[in-house]
């Protein structure tokens, strides 16, 4: 069996588990990161994207607020392009509680977050198209944060100081060997190859998965999975993120994500064994649209895209209550002296804000139990991308390009984007005509950001995330990871049906209206005119 | 920044239908197409302003996009729209000529003979060409010694003793170009008993809205939907013979624009509606074979309005009329826009499908209905482009 050697290994490539292989690599030490899925794929990859001002926990848990405006500054300084500063938004409707309004003032005030109450006029002229029954408006500094793009940075950093990266890959079991964590054994998901990698520190930053991860240690540690789930509107019917003034509820978020909306959030306990099989219920659904539409009124007008969810990693401390009554806090713990085996940490608990604070402490106590002293920087050197503000005039490379694609590659991967357009190779044709997705991003992520197949590229480019859910670009896509040597003919036809499948997915649950005609349409084309559903048969009775 | 007015690129299922059908794209590839331009890049520039394409400056308005949408997205207007709304606006002599018609006009009929005497001396249009950006090789329509208003004012007494009337939009073309159209509707609508108001107007908007004068469009669009909506009862038809105009007063002022045109919406009719309901009432007026091989060219804008099947019709009624239809092409003008330098090229292609159907349709006249694309293709072809209106006149036995 291959055999790899390094010196820290993370397992779980969420947010944490890339932030602290970031962390690591930037204190100098040799680390590798093995994922069973993609990158950003698991519970970071499926919330609203909400960059957290804090304003949301300030009533109810002072010290997540306390992380979260903490957070929110530095992330806006070294993931530029990750993040939208559009501000945020609290409302109350005439059916809440007004009183919660001042609570949030005085809480906020405790907290550090500066919140500014608004005239309506000031609100309407910020957001227009609230509902013009709103009793009160609040301004606080929350914005969007992109969670696949914030992790592929972290990710794309810790390569360039040398990280390994095993994404697809399953560990199977924790090789314990005399009470000390010696590495783990995995199998690589694509290939079928068992390999284990060693290492003298082991940091699980599995999330929810690692309960399961953890029992091949002999350990046990509970998590109590919690479902949210969101709605997807087609085009952005909202400037800044609108909250409602109340206590945290469901569907009283609406979070202006690139080029969309997401209605947000749900929460609804769920058994452990149901994580890998999560859907979406209709009355979340009916849920999410009807409280949305009472912030802004056009939620009813607009299509809906898509619905996903996704699980919370809250790790049991008290007894089993629903999923927003127990602390989001952060979970550190150092497996040698719970459960008296040397060279494990778990990280847990925590939140997509907080993502770096628990990469830090985490890491901080990895150089610690290495005999090292080395300092966090995190907290001060820019992700790859952010490293200074790009306006788009300043890039006389691209003269002659649309705007259009210009700027959503900016938006996508700032600074980068000089390395991925270019005038002389002409390659900024569109592959994904919604979100302005080229062939030369195509071919970037395919070299530079650990694409294996078409979702793991959506991820990194947002391809088949637009209104035609991959109805016209996935078919190209496919033929470029042929084009550029990624997969062979066959290979690349079955990546497609995996891709159309995924998409599939999210859409099932909204199926009516134009998303209903889209995938009439997307039907005829693939079905009608490629006959892919033959390509499926056939190679399943191969 | 958003806005809400035209949500209908949601309604959008990517079929790129729209693309197919479009004559500039078809030209060009400076311009991507109606779906990338209008409800593609509608979320971008939704999300962000900045993200405007300049490549919306090459949309002609023809509105061909709309007629093939299956889903309803008013792609033309949103390109328009993001045109004037996004891009930023460059102040040019030549596109403030170009759309004033009235105050051109007006000027240009009272020393009529020196403008089209000045106007045929390439000399000046090298000048032209040269400073305004105006092409050399693009034939401009002469100008009329007297306008139609004046004409008309002359004879107006006449009309108050038909019993039945019409309100007539006559249009800035008719007024300072070809007042002959005018007069030919007037003979016809004599002819069948009815009677002619001319309201006060101000130019429809259509080159406004074209060049980005929007406000003074939206002054000229309250202007004539005021004095259209007092004029005369309530029940009395406004006809007008410009496709462009009566697809303004109808649609563009409610899309484009913002205006309310309720009052005025459902009174106005292009002018071969009108014809071929009043032929449908048995009030078609006596008519000889003209014996005339006549090939017809439906207008873009038209055909939008859903009107190409009445002027159809209303053809197929003169005696004696060899008519051949040809195949629904663009000619390429689109108003003001293949009179400028920068898209003559792309305009003139676009109009050779049509060019070589005409030649093979071996008639001795071309019928259309809109005044620009009778300067596109009697420019372009040896053939003389009439109105309608003006061959029922030729056919009126009287």
């Amino acid at each position: 069996m291959k055999s790899i050697e390094t010196k820290a290994i993370v397992i779980g490539g969420g947010a944490t588990g890339c932030g602290t292989l970031r962390d690591l690599t930037l204190r100098g030490i040799e680390a590798a990161l093995v994922e069973q899925n993609d990158i950003s794929s698991g519970t970071t990859g499926r919330n609203h994207g909400l960059l957290h001002s804090g304003a949301r926990y300030a009533v109810k848990d002072l010290e997540s607020a306390r992380e979260c405006i903490a957070e929110n500054k530095i992330l806006k300084k070294i993931a530029r392009h990750c993040i939208e500063d559009t501000g945020g938004l609290f409302v109350t409707l005439p059916d809440d509680d007004p009183e919660y309004h001042n609570r949030l003032i005085e809480h906020c005030k405790y907290a550090g977050i500066e919140c500014e109450e608004l005239k309506l006029e000031e609100a309407f002229r910020i957001e227009p198209h609230l509902n013009p029954y709103i009793l009160s408006a609040l301004r606080v500094p929350d914005g969007t944060i992109d969670p696949f793009r914030l992790c592929s940075a972290n990710i794309l950093d810790s390569m360039e100081r040398g990280g390994k990266v095993f994404t697809h890959t399953r560990v199977d079991a924790i090789i314990a060997e005399g009470g000390t964590a010696k590495g783990v054994r995995c199998i690589d998901e694509v290939s079928s190859e068992p390999f284990e990698i060693r290492g003298e520190i082991i940091i699980n930053a599995s999330g929810v998965w690692g309960q399961r991860v953890l029992s091949t240690a002999g350990i046990n540690l509970t998590m109590l999975p919690s479902k949210g789930s969101m709605v997807i509107i087609d085009y952005r019917i909202n400037n800044v993120v609108v909250n409602r003034c109340r206590v945290p509820s469901d569907g009283d978020i609406i979070v202006p994500g690139d080029t969309v909306s997401i209605i947000g959030t749900t929460s609804r306990t769920i058994d452990y064994s149901d994580i890998e099989k999560l859907t979406v219920d209709d009355d979340e659904i009916d849920v999410l649209i009807s409280d949305g539409e009472k912030l802004i009124p056009n939620v009813a007008k607009a299509r809906v895209l898509r619905a996903y969810c996704g699980v919370r990693p809250l790790v049991a401390v008290s007894g089993n209550v629903d999923g927003r009554e127990i602390s989001r806090g952060i979970v550190l713990i150092d497996h040698e002296s719970r459960d008296g085996i040397k060279g494990l940490i778990t990280i847990a608990g925590g939140k997509l804000m907080t993502y770096r604070l628990m990469a830090q402490w985490t890491t901080d106590l990895a150089v610690k139990k290495l005999g090292l002293s080395k300092k966090c920087s995190t907290f001060h050197t820019p992700l790859p991308g952010s490293e200074q503000k790009v306006k788009k005039p300043q890039i006389r490379q691209f003269t002659g390009m649309p705007n259009s694609i210009i700027g959503s590659t900016l938006y996508r991967h700032g600074n980068r984007v000089s390395s991925i357009l270019s005038r002389q190779n002409r390659n900024f044709s569109l592959v994904c005509e919604c979100e302005m997705v080229t062939v030369g991003e195509v071919e970037y992520a395919l070299k530079k950001l650990n694409v294996k197949n078409i979702i793991d590229l959506r991820r990194r480019t947002r391809i088949g995330m637009g209104p035609c859910q991959g109805e016209l670009c996935s078919y190209r896509a496919a033929g470029l990871f042929n084009e550029l040597g990624a997969a062979s003919p066959i290979e690349a036809s079955q990546l497609l049906i995996d891709f159309l499948e995924e998409r599939w997915k999210g859409i099932k649950p909204i199926l009516w209206g134009d998303a209903l005609r889209e995938m009439e349409f997307t039907y005829w084309i693939y079905q009608g005119l490629f006959g892919l559903g033959d390509i499926a048969e056939r190679s399943e009775d191969e | 920044m958003i806005k809400l007015e035209n949500i209908s690129f949601d309604y959008c299922i990517k079929c790129t239908v729209c693309t197919i059908y479009c004559p500039v794209a078809r030209a060009t590839h400076l311009f991507p197409g109606p779906k990338q331009s209008g409800p593609d890049t509608e979320r971008l520039r939704i999300k962000n302003p900045e993200l405007v394409d300049e490549s919306l400056k090459y949309c002609s308005n023809c509105k061909r996009c709309e007629i093939a949408c299956p889903s309803n997205v008013k792609i033309a207007d949103l390109i328009q729209d993001a045109k004037w709304r996004y891009l930023k606006k460059k102040f040019r002599f030549r596109d403030y000529f170009m759309s004033h018609t009235d105050l051109v006009g007006s000027i240009a009929t009272k020393v009529s003979a020196l403008i089209n005497f000045f106007m045929s001396l390439s000399i000046v249009r090298f000048f032209m060409e040269m400073f305004l950006r105006i092409p050399m090789r693009r034939v401009f329509p002469k100008y009329n010694s007297r306008t139609f208003q004046s004409w008309f004012r002359g004879i107006k007494k006449s009309q108050s003793s038909f019993s039945k009337k019409a309100v007539y939009f006559h249009g800035c073309y008719v007024n300072y170009n070809n007042s002959s159209l005018g007069k030919d509707m007037v003979r016809v609508l004599n002819a069948m008993g009815i009677g002619i108001e001319v309201p006060d107007e101000k130019c429809c908007g259509v080159p406004l809205i074209a060049n980005g004068y929007l406000k003074k469009a939206r002054k000229n669009a309250a202007f004539n939907i005021s004095s259209l909506q007092t004029i005369l009862s309530d029940d009395t038809t406004i006809i007008s013979t410009s496709s462009s105009c009566s697809f303004a007063l109808k649609y563009e002022y409610a899309h484009l624009l913002g205006m309310d045109n309720t009052k005025i919406f459902n009174r106005v009719e292009y002018i071969t509606k009108y014809l071929y309901n009043r032929f449908q009432e048995g009030m078609a007026p006596k008519m000889k074979p003209v014996n005339l091989r006549a090939a017809y060219h439906a207008p873009c804008h038209l055909e939008r309005m859903g009107g190409v099947i009445y002027t159809i019709d209303l053809l197929k009624k003169i005696p004696g009329l060899d008519l051949v239809i040809l195949h629904s092409e663009c000619c390429g003008i689109a108003g003001t826009y293949g009179f400028k330098k920068e898209y003559y090229d792309i305009s003139q292609k676009i109009g050779q499908e049509l060019f070589r159907s005409i030649e093979r349709a071996e008639a001795e006249i071309v019928i259309t209905d809109c005044e620009t694309c009778k300067m596109q293709i009697e420019m372009n072809t040896p053939y003389e482009v009439i109105h309608p209106v003006s061959l029922l006149a030729k056919a009126l036995d009287q």
